[in-house]
């Protein structure tokens, strides 16, 4: 199986070679030492070589390429170079060094050029050790392309044994670091070692520029395949104290596509064997303190994810709603806040975001990135730094209660690696009191709504001011208020004659007929003012047609009333008389009882015909 | 002595004559405030879908009004007037623009497009989601002014109230259903209430407004024949008692005019505005109410001698006249098979109708007659407070309290007929029992009050109060007792069983959005069955774009919305022989259903299947609905086939037919290895508590392609077709010329 494959793969690095050979040789520098590490243990191919170079020439060198074949090349995620300083144990790797894509004149064509400029020039018979990190997506092939489920997966690799390098290599070493798991075939060349999971080629010594020699490994490889086709970053600023981030995830599993039956029975049963190649969750690792993390997709709340948390991290592990198997799809979104003062800081009168571009899943491949910063309403003067050249763009995005729109930074990316996940900031200018306007804005509506309200309610807005019926309207309204002052009085007469009551009240307990003669003479007075100014609105009533229905029952209410003054005077007078006379209680009760009984029959009524009234 | 206290009478006096104003004012802003509370209470009362489960859309029906929604929001007004949608009843289509009540997607549409322009960026769910529950507040808020109109503003209140946490109603408007009885209970409720304002005012501005809330109602729910019936008969029921007036004129003439018209604007109603029977009892009314109109105006100019000539000549014609345009009527009617009405309208006419003729009306549960415990769980004490409402209607009886009693008699009978029409009867028992309690208030406060004004009067000289003949009054004893046991009762019965027991129906019984299934495990646990979600979420990103995937017409909503893949059938039940072919598909052997399936492009096969978990509403359980219907077309499917003895079975006893159809394989397929209890014997289904009868068989035309984590949906691909097959078609040089063609395709790439 493995074979065919390497046939035609060999046919194409031949290719590739007679292209090399007929390459010149560029300037004088030796690679007196080439190691080289490869990790195949998760779907990311990472190259990490450490690579000594020895400037043998007369002029200095400041640069020093690197070449990749194109095959290779357009897989590359992630690229980086780090000058190795001190020696022995005491190796720290330093400053990292600008890796640019070059396109050196003579070269072959198969090939792509990245150059490293030195900070300063190699002179004659110094010598540099740099580290060399890449990192390639896609670059384990499935095969067979196809499998069932209950097939393990198995995947080829293939590189070259010998450093592909411009400059003649004196000592170099290849290591494979595979998954523990079974390795079904690799290349054997000289000096090939395999121990356990790893596979070692070389060391192989003095070898010209452009050597080449390809090997590939078959393997099996059952980690998870994890994809993001594509993945939108939201992260949405909020000076009220959050960073709100938002990704969208359209995930593929990459890996052998399979074919033929699904059973749920054989998954269940023996997820090992007949699920191997299947993988059935996601960890992503948030900032610390993130908080309200949801995760759901476009029909709903996806239930199946757990969060841990500690002082240093967030661990979000979360199941799709499926298992996905080789080529399956799925796609969703994960969202949690943050505090702000986590990161966004200020400095010079600038603020700025710092936050960390990739996706904070685990080992995950993105084959293209949208990191989009909602900056807040009113910011200005924005720029970005990126660790890593990004395309940029900037856009306008209207969300809660804007009027302008927030400023929205667009960073795009391709082929993105956990390794891209550092910090890039966005710079920018934000005036704190632009946070008070969308309360203010609220709290101006709702005060023009009482506003109108309370002006609707007290302008007369009727078109016709001669209409019929908003004269009727208008006169209903005197009536009504004429009929209020008349209950008013009423009302007054009432107390007045409770009090007429109380005088008698007293003259029981005190004996005392002056002080009793008085308090009549006094609500005499008061009464005749009452009627007084009962007159003139009962004649209004009279005048004013709308009046009709209710003067009846107005008219009974006032004769009643006039009808309960004379029973209470009359009352009144024949207590009084008895105490002059010093009639015995009984005697006087008995003189009194008619009219008492009447007495109380028209308060009822008078009561009576005043809730009629207000029912009105 | 006197006159200081006169000083200080004086302005106490005026002062509690100004309270009295004062408190009518406060009565009016309590009132106001109480509203508000209701209509919290109303809405939020529903959100415990939202806190329990989800922010997400319920059922079946919802699922097909949000796809509407998202399509009417995306692409704007006249696109989904126009919009005909060939994802659904494959290869027929469905043109939604004509066959939906537009009401409740307009009314959402509108509510995302204004709070979007607001710059409040609310998804179409989100929208969706919460219309339901806002308008359970509007609908309360229309019950207080109906109930206001009918019998004051305290029983308005307590009406409001009522409706508000009343179970049945809560029950179809819990955040996340959305369907039209969500808005359309609003648009009734609404639309009675303008009517009765008509009626009280003889004002023309209401009876416009009143035509306008008819047009809504139209627009919501083809519930709007209840009103367009139910009004008629109260006018009818007015003139025949003799309460003839121009109110009522107003009230009615302009709404049948108006209305009708507005109506046959609505594209799903047309013509039938004015062709079906159901509308034809508001013309009757329409013609009777102006004869009658005339009949009051000729008496108003003529004398009484002259009018009796009149009558009797204007009589006689008149019978003639009437005689033969209702032979004509009827002639014209009966000449149609369902006598112009339409199924479900008959079904409540004879609500046997259904059982017999059309088993796809008779087998959506919804349809059926309801129990009476569901009579107590949905209305709960309602149901008894009602018959008091009606007396206190009784007392005394007006133009629109015999409106109120009409509405509940004429619903109660509707619910009796259909469980679903519940819904209708809730606002009606809530305005009642509002009625009810509020009259009972009233009565026994008023006369605790007379009683201590009389006991006051007692001390001096008993008087027989005169009051008794104007209004109802008890013994002061009596009304205490009654007034402490009016309030003890509403304490415990409202606050404890109507609080308890519509909050515990609206959190317990009515919240599961049946997409999603929960269950308690030992340890006090929540495990989450989200089966539907994940198989369409399958479909959705593992399957073509334009495959077909055939499943019961339960799940075509669902599949459609959720899935966006094209289904053959779907709830909206409008092609019987489609569904009955998806039926007879489904209760015929592989071969047979591979065939029909073929030749409808199908590709995927999805079937809900409970065994495993023990979910009863599986297709196994559906199934002797898809032989009825399958068989009401093609009848070489026989319901007796698939019982033994009568009785439906799946176990040993099982009749061969049974055990070969598709549904029971695609059901049981490879079930039968899953060890569910170490006592029971392998393939022991849940829901039917048996052993199955047929194991351990092979698909011989079908592959499974996923089953869900607890085996919920199963969804299968049809196998392409074998090359011996394809050269015998090829030598039968049958029309399969269409079918081979998917073949070859199928071949190069049966992956994809």
């Amino acid at each position: 199986m493995g074979l065919g494959l390497g046939v035609m793969r060999t046919i194409e690095f031949l290719l590739l070679i007679i292209a090399i050979l007929s390459a010149p040789v560029l300037s004088d520098l030796i690679l007196s030492k080439v190691e080289r590490r490869i990790d195949l243990t998760s779907q990311i191919a990472r190259i990490a070589s450490t690579i000594k170079a020895e400037n043998d020439g007369s002029s200095s060198v400041s640069e020093i390429l690197l070449s990749i074949p194109e095959v290779q090349a357009k897989n590359l995620a992630y690229l980086t170079a780090k000058l190795v300083e001190g020696k022995g144990k005491a190796k720290t790797s330093g400053v990292a060094l600008a890796v640019e894509p070059a396109n050196p004149k003579g070269m072959p064509p198969a090939l792509s050029f990245y150059t490293m400029i030195l900070p300063k020039p190699l002179a004659n018979g110094d010598s540099v050790t740099l580290d060399v990190l890449a990192a390639f997506t896609h670059s384990l092939r499935p095969f067979p392309e196809k499998i069932t489920q209950a097939d393990i997966q198995l995947v080829v690799f293939q590189d070259t044994a010998h450093y592909l390098s411009p400059y003649p290599v004196k000592v170099q070493s290849l290591t494979l670091k595979l998954p523990d798991a079974r390795i079904e075939s690799y290349t054997k060349l000289e000096n090939t070692k395999g121990l356990g999971s790893e596979i070692k080629y070389g060391p192989y010594e003095n070898l010209p520029p452009f050597s080449y020699s390809p090997v590939a490994i078959h393997f099996e490889a059952n980690q998870a395949f994890a994809v993001a086709r594509e993945l939108v970053r939201e992260i949405e600023i909020s000076h009220w104290g959050n960073v709100q981030v938002t990704e969208h995830y359209d995930i593929v599993h990459g890996g052998a596509m399979s074919k033929g039956e699904f059973s749920r029975l054989d998954y269940q049963s023996k997820p090992q064997i007949r699920g191997a190649s299947a993988f059935k969750h996601l960890v992503a690792k948030l900032p610390p303190r993130a908080h309200s993390i949801y995760y759901r997709d476009a029909i709903g709340n996806i239930s199946t994810s757990h969060v841990r948390g500690d002082s240093k991290k967030t661990e979000i592990l979360i199941e799709p709603r499926y298992p996905l198997f080789g080529g399956w799809k799925t796609a969703f979104t994960i969202g949690y806040g943050l505090p702000l003062q986590d990161f966004v800081f200020e400095s010079e009168g600038k603020r700025f975001l710092n936050f960390s571009f990739g996706s904070p899943m685990h080992d995950l491949v993105t084959d293209s990135i949208t990191l989009k910063v909602v900056l807040p309403e009113g910011s200005k003067y924005l720029s970005v730094s990126t660790p890593f050249v990004v395309q940029q763009e900037e856009e306008i995005k209207m969300s809660h209660l804007d009027i302008f729109g927030r400023p929205v930074v667009v960073l795009k990316k391709a082929n993105v690696v956990p390794e891209h996940n550092q910090f890039f900031q966005v710079y920018y200018q934000f005036n704190a009191l632009a946070m008070l306007m969308e309360p203010f804005m609220l709290i101006t509506g709702i005060f023009f709504l009482f506003v109108t309200c309370i002006i609707y309610v007290h302008v007369d807005l009727s078109i016709s001011k001669s209409s019929a019926s908003y004269l009727a309207k208008l006169q209903w309204d005197d009536v009504r208020a004429t009929v209020q002052q008349i209950q008013n009085t009423v009302n007054q007469c009432l107390s007045t004659h409770e009090k007429l009551e109380a005088s008698l009240r007293d003259l029981s307990r005190t004996g005392d007929v002056q002080a009793c003669k008085a308090a009549r003479k006094a609500t005499d007075g008061l009464l005749k003012e009452l009627s007084k100014e009962l007159k003139p609105l009962i004649s209004f009533l009279q005048s004013s047609p709308p009046a009709a229905h209710i003067l009846p029952k107005v008219e009974e209410l006032v004769a009643k009333e006039r009808e309960l003054q004379e029973r209470l005077m009359a009352k009144h007078s024949t207590i009084v008389d008895s105490y002059e006379k010093k009639l015995g209680g009984r005697e006087t009760e008995n003189r009194v009882a008619s009219v008492q009984q009447k007495i109380v029959a028209l308060r009822q009524d008078i009561e009576d015909l005043m809730e009629y009234i207000d029912e009105i | 002595m006197a006159s200081p206290e006169s000083a200080v009478n004086g302005p106490t006096m005026t002062a509690g004559a100004a309270s009295k104003s004062l408190r009518n004012a406060f009565g009016g802003v309590i009132a106001f405030i109480i509203l508000v509370l209701i209509g919290v209470l109303a809405f939020s009362i529903r959100l415990f879908s939202v806190i329990k489960y989800e922010s997400v859309i319920h059922e079946f029906d919802p699922y097909f009004n949000y796809r509407v929604t998202q399509f009417l929001s995306k692409n704007g007004i006249y696109d989904f007037w126009n919009w005909f949608d060939d994802r659904t009843w494959y290869p027929l289509g469905r043109v939604i623009g004509g066959t939906v009540y537009p009401g409740l997607t307009l009314t959402a549409g509108t509510i995302w497009k204004v709070v979007n322009s607001l710059n409040i960026p609310l998804s179409v769910e989100t929208v969706c989601v919460f219309t339901a529950p806002i308008f359970s507040a509007f609908a309360s808020w229309a019950a207080y002014l109906l109930t206001k109109e009918v019998k004051g503003p305290g029983a308005g209140l307590t009406a409001a109230a009522l409706l508000a946490m009343v179970p049945s109603y809560i029950s179809r408007s819990v955040a996340g259903s959305y369907d039209n009885e969500a808005v359309a209970i609003f648009a009734l409720v609404f639309t009675f209430y303008l009517y009765i304002k008509t009626l009280n005012t003889g004002s023309l501005f209401y009876a416009t407004l009143n035509a306008l809330a008819y047009f809504y109602m139209v627009c919501s729910w083809g519930g709007y024949t209840f009103i367009i019936n139910l009004i008629p008969m109260h006018v009818l029921l007015c003139i025949v008692t003799g309460r003839y007036s121009s109110r009522l004129y107003i009230a009615y003439a302009p709404l049948v005019v108006l209305g009708t018209l507005l109506a046959s604007l609505v594209p799903v109603v047309g013509f039938n505005a004015v062709l079906t029977s159901e509308h034809f009892a508001s013309f009757l009314v329409f013609i009777i109410i102006h004869v009658v109109a005339l009949a009051y105006y000729i008496k108003g100019i003529l004398s009484p001698k002259m009018f009796k000539v009149a009558v009797t000549l204007v009589v006689s014609v008149g019978l003639a006249v009437c005689c033969a345009v209702i032979a004509i009527l009827i002639a014209v009617v009966a000449s149609s098979p369902t006598k112009g009405w339409s199924g479900r309208s008959l079904t409540l006419l004879d609500p046997t109708y259904a059982s017999k003729y059309i088993p796809i009306i008779a087998s959506v549960s919804e349809h059926q007659p309801p129990t009476w415990p569901s009579y107590f769980m949905d209305i709960n004490v309602l149901a008894f407070l009602v018959p008091a409402g009606i007396i206190a209607c009784f007392m005394p009886l007006t133009d629109s309290s015999s409106f109120v009693i009409l509405y509940i008699v004429t619903s109660v009978y509707f619910s009796g007929v259909m469980v679903r029409l519940m819904l209708v009867l809730a606002p009606a028992a809530c305005i009642l029992s509002g009625i009810a309690l509020s009259e009972a208030f009233n009565v026994l406060t008023r006369s605790i009050k007379n009683r201590k004004k009389e006991k006051e009067n007692v001390e001096k000289k008993p008087t027989p109060s005169k009051t008794e003949k104007r209004l109802l009054v008890l013994p002061l004893e009596a009304s205490v007792i009654a007034v402490l046991l009016l309030v003890l009762l509403g304490a415990f019965y409202v606050v404890f069983s109507v609080q308890v027991h519509c909050v515990w129906a609206a959190a317990e019984a009515y919240s599961a959005p049946s997409i999603v299934l929960t269950s308690h495990s030992n340890d006090g646990g929540l495990h989450v069955f989200d089966d539907f979600r994940e198989a369409y979420s399958w479909l959705s990103h593992n399957t073509d774009v334009d495959d077909k995937v055939a499943s019961w017409w339960d799940y075509g909503y669902q599949t459609t919305a959720m899935a966006n893949r094209t289904v053959l059938v779907d709830n909206n039940t409008w092609n019987n022989t489609h569904i009955a072919t998806v039926g007879t598909a489904m209760s015929s052997p592989e071969k047979q259903a591979w065939e029909i399936f073929h030749s409808l492009d199908v590709k995927y096969v999805l079937v809900v299947f409970g065994g495993v978990v023990g979910y009863p509403s599986d297709d196994i359980n559906k199934f002797l609905w898809m032989v009825r219907i399958g068989g009401g077309v093609f009848p070489h499917i026989k319901e007796p086939d698939y019982l033994r003895d009568g009785q439906y079975r799946i176990d040993a006893q099982a009749t061969p037919t049974m055990l070969n159809c598709l549904m029971y394989k695609l059901s049981y397929f490879r079930s039968d290895f899953i060890p569910i209890h170490k006592t029971d014997g392998k393939g022991f289904d849940r829901v039917r508590r048996t052993e199955i009868g047929k194991k351990h068989f092979k698909l011989t035309h079908f592959e499974e392609v996923f089953t869900t984590h607890h085996w919920m949906v199963r969804i299968y691909k049809l196998k392409p077709q074998r090359n011996r097959i394809r050269g015998k078609t090829k030598k039968s040089k049958s029309s399969r010329s269409v079918s081979s063609k998917r073949d070859v395709r199928g071949k190069r790439n049966p992956w994809h």
